[in-house]
């Protein structure tokens, strides 16, 4: 890791470290947005990080944005990070000026229909989005449309989104998820812009599986610790739990799960850096998305009734990586999506594709 | 111990593609020249003439010292090179052992006389070697094992058993594992010697053990009063599960931990089509998901044992990875191709062949090499639980 990242990883690390407390993370719960995490992390330049020096910001590189996700992951901080910089990535690809403040993007439902019309000098949007990450607290939602038969990116600002009709909507991790419906929303041409090749509605489902990932490996990654941890000081029997090999083996079949999921998620990351990795990205959502069952599963039966309750922290973890799981393609959409990679590829053409750092697309349509 | 699957920027330098590249064109010239193809056994095949050919590219002992015929690369060469071989299902098991653990071992607690003997011949893909660990009573608890080496002049006398011995009937040597003081329960693991043993000498008697698929790999080897030379005992008299704890790691991070039953995947994947149904494509991407992920780990833990690192707890959780995996291909194909479908397949097709040997194998590989409860304690110790 540079030297750089690591600095700014840590500095991160430590910020949600103190700032992401059980007060914090259950006022965020009950609907409260937390400023005072949200203006730290403005403040240290994190929020701006997707920003190029360019367009004012920090101008971190994607692989710092990727290690920063996962420390968001681990410490289980409930603010749109990762959306906000989907949405400052989409903006620069489009020549669109950046947005202060937390922004969502969308479409992330993949069935969701929004149709994009040129109305004079202007546009109208119509159609309903779902699930939209952190919608409600959003300054303004970067959305991947088709209109004129080309990609547009445009972007909808708080004030026009609070006229639409909304629907107030929780992941399992009580994140905000909302249900935003436009009826010829009247959006101005300044706000909508042709889309730059390779941000398109489809690549931005890989984007935010690719987000997803790091969250997911750094919310394993604390989920283990948090396991092991409790394994070596909960006494039963006259002995701590960590000690009967039942318990150990368990918890090395989630620490295997936990190491694949890791590496899965820095493949991902790093195979990025030459362009969109869709069968990384794809095999790394798949294959985190696989392990889930197994790091809550384990996690939850070696904590056993304290685990279940509400006043322990192990469920900021595991009930995020329930809902990220679901995220931009379940395990079993992107194993399709990969076994028709393979399909294309027949058998003897797998395993120069598998091991290649340099993979070409191969066209195959989203799950 | 994480962190270790974090490694920043994995290394990926043109000429480790190129070295695939020439790796990938040998084999094709090979499989064009008829001297392999892909067969229900892949890689463990037991083919003399073949290693030589291996030999001849400079593929065996690639990361040893030029004076002892080695050719000094990197273990990432290494790696890739292997990674290559195995997934083309060639027949490279005759000299896998011999490469991958008894050279380096020699190379780190060998005499000088005793690299000079044996490397060159093994680099050349001459001499083959198997390891004599387990014994009747002694499995998992290798420390318990009491095939007794006894001093006596210029040498050692040896009495025992050995079971579970792989190609112990086609090796020239074993690496053998004899007690040289008595069992001490206070320092279990003190007291047992490496020796290296010539398999076609006086005293040995070697009996199969057939395997549940009617094939001859394991053996029973039987040792009566087999005398041992002093200069064949490697390194010192003693030692012998110090020196071997770091040869583990090797044993266990490689890719034939996972790429036993690939030629089903290969099959599964050409028998499915190009346009396999959801729940097809599903299972066969399932395992291309796994089939990546173990490829990125074990190429990770290729670059630590490059920089001189030793990751045991690592390499027991790839092991434990890949041994499901080698366990789920068959487990998949068969719901993929189901007993219908595959009656259904052409005369000439060898999927029912290539699945018959990976599910009737399938039992074997988390119990050779280490199983799966000893991996995960070793895992779980790497935790701090034990």
């Amino acid at each position: 890791m540079s030297e750089t990242r690591a600095l700014l990883t840590e500095t991160a690390g430590r910020m949600f470290g103190d700032l992401c407390t059980r007060e914090c993370s259950e006022a965020a719960e009950a609907g409260t947005w937390p400023e005072a995490l949200w203006q730290s992390l403005s403040d240290t330049g994190i929020v701006a990080a997707a920003v190029s020096e360019a367009r004012g910001g920090a101008g971190a590189e994607p692989a710092d944005l990727y290690a920063l996700a996962r420390v968001l992951g681990y410490h289980a901080a409930p603010v749109p990070l990762v959306e906000t910089w989907l949405g400052e990535q989409m903006l620069a690809s489009a020549g669109l000026p950046p947005i202060e403040g937390p922004t969502s993007v969308g479409p992330v439902l993949r069935r969701d229909t929004v149709r994009l019309e040129r109305h004079g000098a202007g546009w109208t949007l119509t159609g309903t989005l779902k699930r939209v990450p952190w919608g409600r607290d959003s300054t303004a939602l970067v959305l991947a449309a088709e209109a004129d038969g080309g990609a547009r990116t445009l972007v909808i600002s708080r004030q026009v989104l609070r006229a639409s009709r909304w629907k107030e909507g929780w992941s399992y991790a009580r994140e905000p998820r909302d249900e935003i419906t436009f009826d010829g929303l009247r959006i101005s041409d300044d706000c909508v812009a042709p889309a730059k090749t390779g941000w398109g509605r489809g690549e931005l489902f890989f984007r935010g599986a690719l987000f997803r990932t790091q969250q997911m490996a750094g919310a394993m990654e604390r989920t283990l610790e948090l396991t092991v941890a409790y394994a070596k000081e909960r006494v039963q029997f006259g002995r701590v739990i960590g000690k009967f090999q039942a318990v150990q083996q368990q918890i090395a079949a989630l620490a295997s799960q936990v190491a694949a999921a890791s590496a899965c998620a820095q493949g991902a990351a790093e195979a990025n850096a030459h362009g969109l990795s869709r069968f990384e990205i794809a095999a790394a959502k798949a294959r985190i998305g696989e392990a889930v069952a197994t790091v809550a599963g384990v996690a939850h039966q070696v904590h056993a009734a304290i685990g279940f309750t509400h006043e322990h922290a192990l469920h900021r973890s595991t009930r995020r990586l329930w809902s990220w799981r679901d995220e931009f393609g379940t395990e079993t959409e992107w194993q399709a999506w990969v076994g028709a990679v393979a399909a294309q590829l027949g058998g003897e053409g797998l395993w120069p594709y598998v091991v290649t750092s340099r993979k070409a697309d191969l066209g195959v349509a989203l799950p | 111990m994480l962190a270790s699957f974090s490694l920043d920027a994995l290394e990926l330098p043109e000429h480790l593609e190129r070295l695939r590249e020439d790796v990938r064109r040998f084999l094709r010239a090979e499989l064009e020249a008829g001297s392999y193809t892909r067969e229900p056994s892949g890689w463990d095949r037991y083919d003399p003439a073949f290693s030589r050919k291996v030999a001849a590219q400079g593929w065996i002992g690639m990361t040893w010292p030029r004076q002892y015929g080695g050719h000094e690369r990197t273990s990432l060469e290494r790696y890739v090179v292997t990674e290559e071989l195995l997934a083309a299902g060639a027949p490279v098991r005759a000299h896998w052992l011999a490469d991958r653990q008894f050279g380096p071992l020699l190379l780190a607690a060998g005499s000088e006389a005793q690299k000079r003997t044996y490397l060159p011949r093994i680099a050349a893909g001459e001499c083959y070697v198997c390891v004599g660990m387990s014994e009747p009573d002694s499995g998992s608890d290798l420390a318990s094992i009491r095939t007794k080496a006894t001093k006596v002049d210029g040498g050692w006398r040896v009495n025992g058993r050995k079971v579970w011995t792989s190609y112990a009937h086609k090796a020239h040597l074993m690496n053998l594992f004899a007690r040289t003081s008595p069992f001490d329960e206070k320092d279990r693991h003190s007291g047992v010697t490496q020796f290296i043993v010539d398999l076609d000498g006086p005293g040995i008697t070697i009996s199969p053990i057939v395997n549940l698929a009617g094939d001859h790999d394991f053996n029973e080897v039987l040792f009566e009063d087999v005398f041992v030379a002093d200069d064949r005992v490697i390194g010192e008299v003693g030692q012998g599960w110090k020196q071997v704890s770091g040869e583990l790691a090797h044993e266990r991070a490689g890719s034939e931990r996972w790429l036993n039953a690939y030629g089903v995947l290969v099959h599964l994947i050409d028998s499915a089509g190009p346009h396999p149904d959801a729940a097809a494509a599903e299972k066969i991407g399932r395992l291309v998901t796994h089939l990546w992920t173990l490829h990125r780990m074990s190429f990770s833990l290729a670059g630590l044992l490059n920089k001189g690192i030793t990751p045991a707890v690592e390499a027991a959780l790839v092991k434990d990875l890949g041994n499901q995996f080698d366990q789920d291909i068959p487990e998949a194909a068969r719901q993929v191709l189901t007993e219908e479908a595959r009656a259904a397949l052409p005369e000439e097709d060898r999927f029912d062949e290539m699945l018959d040997r990976a599910l009737l194998y399938a039992p074997s590989y988390p119990i050779r090499g280490g199983t799966r409860e000893i991996l995960r304690g070793i895992i779980a110790r790497g935790l701090g639980l034990r």
